[in-house]
């Protein structure tokens, strides 16, 4: 299968379309498992989210990417912005459930989210941007 | 998609239903929700996600702030009806662990004690 690309807006109302998507270009494999979908669907959203509030504060002609491949075995999905970058390594660890502090987090769960469910995560970001490129296996057992 | 919140009232708690996708785009709406029924005196809630079928970390977040923000006014929020995906996610952030997770409103009620005054029994030990 070629490369599917598509460029959105960085608007919260785009989300759902970029969810759509990325589902649809997994789903051209018939043996894909549904819950796979419904991994790729969440894990896709938060890099998708993570993209637009990237893009706050740029001009709004400026447009998130996303490209997806699909393979044999897996789908590979990259959601570019052109934010300021950040370091994902320095993202603040949550507090443990029962750390009476955890209620003043309600952001944050979006990487730990997209790392549990994408079977593949790697992040790069820098001052032109920030490319989060995921895989996804068509079954759990076939990842790596 | 459709997006749509309903509140109705059952043995002395307020039932907030929410229908649609639950993420960035529509987190707001549950939020700005929240904070009226709060400031109406609404502290106790049930969080009726039965009709939620796509949720993602913004969907929690709004949930965690919403807890927060009953806790601080000496109520309680629980979450009854998540379709098992959506339950999943409550898992596998530990949510679950803060958060009392219910099969249906029903079964919400049902563990209360349905005193208005006294907070509803933890489901999950």
């Amino acid at each position: 299968m070629g490369e599917v690309r598509l460029e959105i807006p960085a608007r919260a109302d785009y989300l759902g379309l970029a969810r759509q998507v990325v589902a649809a270009a997994a789903a051209v494999e018939p043996t894909f498992r549904d819950e796979r979908i419904d991994d790729l669907r969440i894990a896709v959203s938060e890099a998708t989210t993570n993209a637009i509030e990237a893009h706050a504060d740029l001009d709004r002609d400026e447009r998130i990417v996303i490209r997806c491949n699909l393979g044999d075995d897996c789908i590979e999905v990259e959601v570019m912005d052109r934010g300021s970058g950040f370091d994902p390594d320095e993202v603040e660890a949550m507090p443990d459930a029962e750390d009476p502090a955890r209620l003043q987090h309600e952001h944050g769960l979006g990487l730990p989210l997209l790392r549990v469910l994408a079977d593949e995560a790697e992040i790069t970001s820098g001052e032109g941007g920030t490319a989060v490129r995921l895989v996804v296996y068509r079954s759990p057992h076939l990842a790596p | 998609m459709l997006f749509a919140l309903d509140v109705t009232k059952q043995q002395g708690w307020t039932i907030l239903a929410v229908t649609g996708e639950l993420e960035l785009a529509t987190a707001p709406q549950l939020r700005q929700r929240v904070v009226g029924l709060v400031g109406d005196g609404d502290t106790r809630i049930v969080l009726d996600l039965s009709g939620v079928d796509f949720a993602d970390s913004v969907g929690l977040g709004v949930v965690v702030a919403a807890l927060k923000r009953v806790r601080g006014r000496g109520g309680d929020l629980v979450v009854a009806g998540a379709v098992p995906r959506v339950r999943d996610l409550f898992e596998i952030t530990r949510l679950d662990e803060i958060i009392d997770l219910f099969p249906s409103v029903g079964d919400a009620l049902a563990a209360g004690v349905g005193d208005a005054g006294t907070p509803m029994g933890r489901s999950n030990g």
